[in-house]
């Protein structure tokens, strides 16, 4: 190559085990301050769930890390455990999940609706399926090879198709799916990706108190069995309290508080930031609940998710 | 009279045919970018000027063995028109991308104007004639009145190569890789860029291959008819825009369905009304589907376009 390519650092001091290093990241939009002065780190094998009240710039920090917005300030740098560290920052959109292997999910479900459940996650692994067909229409003189990398991409649909139950349904527009199919097939197209970091903005959300649960297990057999390191908004304190490894909190764009979840949700600052100042007042209980400060155990991780 | 309804099918067929090719680049470009690429025209105008420069080539060349001839004026007007038809993207409407709507538009319609302009000043004004290459017909029948039904070979040419070029298209939207990367960018732009679609160059194959249609049917018009000039695009252009209106923008099967039927609409005009008055029918066609059925024959309802 006649240029350094420049989304590779030189060098980095970033620590081993960790898969995302947030430096100083900073975006501001005219004058207001989305995020300010933000750094974190998410591990290897880790679920990094980030928290905070509406507003606080969560998803901001996703549109940084996927491209969306260029960071006013700050070093975004993915350490693949493969192919070695990228600078998110320096990426174009596209090239952060084709190169860096960076996949994402919305709040509100975007799936391709008009095409089969099927297509979803095989169009996730095109740049496979170009490769193998020499990145043209090139598809016909290299039929043979193609076919076996199109037989792959379908064998790995299947394996996520019945991982979340919904193989049978792989004919299906995704658009009729209903929508708790939708949002496990969100991330079932966004796991056919092969990432090395999976962020999934408030997966939860609109889910019933069983599909949450089955989201969960979910989760962390992708962490567990897939070994995949997982970043995670979300407002659903039943699945961040039990699922997550490391909380971030943030607050009007900054960090409060950073540590494990029994750490967080004593922390002080958080309770300030979810329930405001005034001291006298008692939490009331059903707030405490949703925060996950009463202890909750176990039991669920031997839930029926995947075979529904 | 059953024999010349029969022979003003066959005329409407062929000239539905490359309508239809035409109305494909419009189709698959309004999906993707949904925009109007009014310079379309323009590029199958250039097809046709490449298809008649390849003919001379091989006139001047002694090549006279007419199925190659034929194979080789083709690939020439694919190659380059589907070149014009790239830069023509890179140039006028990427760097418009994420401008406000009616930006790329304005930029198609000066591109129109300034690649008549182009052809105009670069080859002259005046016809360009070329020999006829493919002669001669089957004779099917002959009627009761002394009319007989001929299908040129010409004709059939168009047609079979129509069909075939169909199938291809079809198979590549519906079953490769490039297809289903078309299709995504079609439905969600930025989420196609989240799975790692490389949208940018996803649009400019779209162009190419809606160029590379057009080439074709720039090589068709100059075969059937044996001159072109620098102002064909324009009526062919805006037609073949009927077209893909009527069978419903964004549908692919819907343009060639809205191809043949304009087609069969002019034929059947010139032949039982007046010929002077065939624009007038296509176009009033247009109001009608825009009136009654906006979404074209075959086309989704418009939900939303984010």
């Amino acid at each position: 190559m006649l240029m350094r390519d420049l989304s590779r650092p030189l060098e980095t001091d970033i620590p081993a085990d960790a898969l995302l290093e947030v430096q100083h990241l900073t975006m501001r939009f005219g004058g207001l301050v989305a995020i300010d002065d933000l750094s974190f780190t998410a591990r290897k094998n880790e679920i990094t769930a980030i928290i905070g009240p509406n507003g606080a710039g969560k998803t901001t920090v996703f549109n940084c890390l996927t491209g969306f917005y260029k960071p006013t300030v700050g070093r975004l740098t993915l350490n693949h455990p493969d192919k070695g560290p990228f600078l998110l920052e320096r990426m174009e959109g596209f090239r952060i999940a084709q190169k860096a292997d960076v996949a994402r999910t919305f709040q509100n479900i975007r799936l391709f609706s008009r095409m089969s459940v099927l297509e979803n996650l095989i169009v996730a692994q095109h740049n496979r399926l170009m490769k193998a067909s020499a990145f043209s229409l090139a598809g016909l003189l290299f039929m043979k090879r193609y076919a076996k990398a199109e037989k792959e991409a379908v064998e790995l649909a299947k394996y996520w198709l019945d991982k979340v139950g919904l193989y049978e349904r792989a004919d299906w527009d995704a658009g009729n799916l209903p929508y708790g199919d939708q949002r496990r097939l969100e991330i079932c197209r966004a796991m056919c990706i092969q990432p090395a970091l999976l962020c999934l903005d408030e997966p939860a959300a609109g889910l019933n108190p069983r599909e949450s649960l089955e989201l969960n297990d979910l989760l962390m057999s992708i962490r567990d069995d897939e070994g995949i390191g997982v970043l995670l908004i979300e407002h659903d304190m039943s699945v961040v309290m039990q699922i997550s490894d490391h909380i971030v909190v943030l607050d009007y764009g900054r960090k409060i508080a950073d540590g494990d979840p029994l750490a967080v949700r004593t922390d002080p600052a958080v309770i300030k930031a979810y329930l405001g100042e005034d001291e006298d007042e008692a939490i009331p209980e059903d707030i405490v609940q949703d925060l996950g400060l009463s202890t909750r155990t176990g039991g669920t991780k031997q839930g029926d998710g995947g075979n529904a | 009279m059953l024999a010349y309804f029969l022979q003003q099918l066959i005329n409407g067929l062929t000239l539905g045919s490359i309508y239809g090719l035409i109305a494909i680049g419009y189709t698959m470009v309004y999906g993707i970018i949904g925009m109007i690429n009014f310079a379309h025209g323009e590029i199958f105008m250039i097809g046709a000027f490449v298809s008649v420069i390849a003919f001379l080539v091989l006139g001047a060349l002694d090549i006279t063995f007419i199925p190659l001839a034929l194979l080789v004026v083709l690939l020439a007007a694919m190659v380059f028109t589907a070149a014009w038809g790239w830069t023509v993207e890179r140039l006028a409407y990427r760097p418009l991308r994420g401008s406000f709507r009616l930006a790329p538009l304005i930029s198609a319609i000066g591109m129109s104007i300034a690649l008549q302009n182009f052809v105009q000043i670069s080859q002259g004004a005046r016809v360009k004639p070329i020999q006829p290459v493919i002669q001669g017909g089957v004779v099917l029948f002959t009627g009761d009145e002394g009319f007989t039904v001929v299908m040129s070979y010409l004709q059939i040419f168009i047609i079979i190569l129509t069909v075939v070029l169909m199938a291809v298209f079809t198979w590549i939207i519906t079953r490769t890789s490039l297809g289903r990367q078309q299709r995504a960018c079609e439905q969600d732009r930025m989420m196609a860029g989240l799975v790692g679609v490389n949208v940018d160059r996803t649009i400019s194959l779209t162009f190419v291959m809606g160029a590379v249609l057009a080439a074709v049917a720039g090589l068709m018009v100059t075969l059937q008819y044996g001159v072109v000039d620098f102002y064909i695009g324009f009526l062919a252009g805006m037609k073949a825009f009927t077209a893909a209106v009527l069978g419903g923008i964004g549908s692919l099967p819907g343009a060639m369905l809205g191809g043949i039927l304009i087609g069969l609409i002019e034929a059947f005009w010139s032949a039982y009304f007046t010929i002077e008055y065939k624009d007038v029918a296509v176009f009033g066609v247009l109001v009608l589907v825009l009136i009654f059925r906006p979404t074209g024959l075959l086309g989704r309802p418009e939900v939303e376009k984010v």
